[in-house]
């Protein structure tokens, strides 16, 4: 066995405490996994159960809707995925104006009692862009009414600073429209987010596989929120599974830090100490 | 004696005098994470027995459902 590494051998580094992410913090907050889930457009609730399990997930998003009254005792997410089990962040999904989006969340806070939540306040199809005017109005309504907002917004860094002056606890830009799967469309301009922000920044919305993923935490960004990416792969579980170790890939390859890009080769085995046939 | 309200978009009728709770028990509601809405004020559930819903009354009754 000599010189040859053994298998349970810890080199993944995991047994270097300085490799061990500590996590990240959001309202005091602390949350080991960078990845937040949500529980959405699943074929069903025990697939919904098995995917965020697969995913490692702490934190989900939750939509608020009305009660089914002709059949109050259909199966609920609860009971799939339990609330103190993971941290529930109550959205605001189809709300168009500040007003919806505000009362959403104050029943949300009843409902759940407690009050980390997510703002969303979209503009028309097809796209679904943040409404920028109508979510600072609606932020402010809610800060003042003692809610701690995480919230989705324009890939607008200047957006995205008053929204964090306003109190925002966490700042969350599109990386491209709802549902889309394009990936991170502008990079430079989440970079530029990142870069300013004081409070966690989280791409939400628009990653589609792994690598749309695994290039968000490259950027910096504390975590990602993704929900159709895995609801809508071919094997939701394989797929939370591949999201799971994209973001933690992304993150130790953001701390590492990358290579400068060159426009010509650079070898990498020593270019002295050739074999050279011998000329004549 | 009935009274009619509105219950998520639905008319409904309900005994004269019957409270929050009483609805939620009409209804089947044994869920312990719902919310109720009263003419657009939250009735938190610590008044869900002593709220006594009245002719006309609009209520709004929520819960978390699969959402991204």
């Amino acid at each position: 066995m000599d010189g040859i590494p053994q298998r349970n051998a810890p080199v993944d580094g995991a047994a270097d405490e300085r490799l061990v992410d500590e996590g990240w913090t959001v309202a005091g907050r602390r949350f080991r996994s960078r990845l937040v889930v949500g529980t959405g457009r699943y074929k069903d609730l025990p697939e919904t159960q098995r995917a965020i399990e697969a995913s490692g997930a702490e934190m989900v998003t939750v939509a608020v809707r009305r009660v089914n009254l002709s059949d109050a005792s259909q199966p609920m997410l609860q009971d799939f995925v339990p609330p103190d089990r993971y941290t529930y962040l109550p959205n605001t999904a189809g709300c168009f104006t500040a007003q919806d989006a505000v009362r959403t969340l104050r029943l949300a806070r009843e409902a759940g009692g407690w009050n980390l939540v997510k703002l969303e306040v979209l503009g028309p199809p097809p796209f679904l862009y943040p409404d920028m005017a109508a979510t600072f109005e609606a932020a402010a309504a809610l800060i003042a009414d003692g809610f701690e907002v995480m919230v989705y917004c324009a890939d607008d860094p200047v957006a995205a600073k008053r929204l964090e002056e306003m109190g925002c606890v966490a700042i969350m830009p599109l990386g491209a429209p709802i549902g889309s799967g394009l990936g991170v469309a502008n990079p430079f301009m989440i970079r530029a987010i990142i870069a300013q922000a004081k409070v966690p920044v989280l791409v939400d919305a628009g990653i589609g596989t792994a690598s749309d993923a695994a290039l968000a935490m490259e950027l910096g960004c504390d975590a990602v929120l993704l929900n159709s990416a895995i609801a809508h792969a071919g094997d939701p579980v394989r797929m939370a599974r591949a999201m799971k170790a994209a973001v933690e890939a992304g993150r130790d390859a953001f701390l590492a830090g990358r290579m400068p890009r060159s426009a010509a080769a650079d070898p990498s085995s020593p270019t002295g100490g050739l074999i050279r046939r011998d000329t004549v | 004696m009935q009274i009619a309200i509105e219950v998520n978009g639905e008319r409904r009728e309900v005994p004269e005098g019957a409270s929050v709770a009483e609805l939620l028990a009409l209804i089947g509601l044994a869920a312990p994470k719902v919310a109720v809405e009263r003419n657009l004020e939250i009735v938190p559930r610590s008044a869900w027995a002593s709220t006594q819903l009245a002719p006309g009354d609009r209520l709004e009754i929520v819960h978390f459902i699969g959402g991204g």
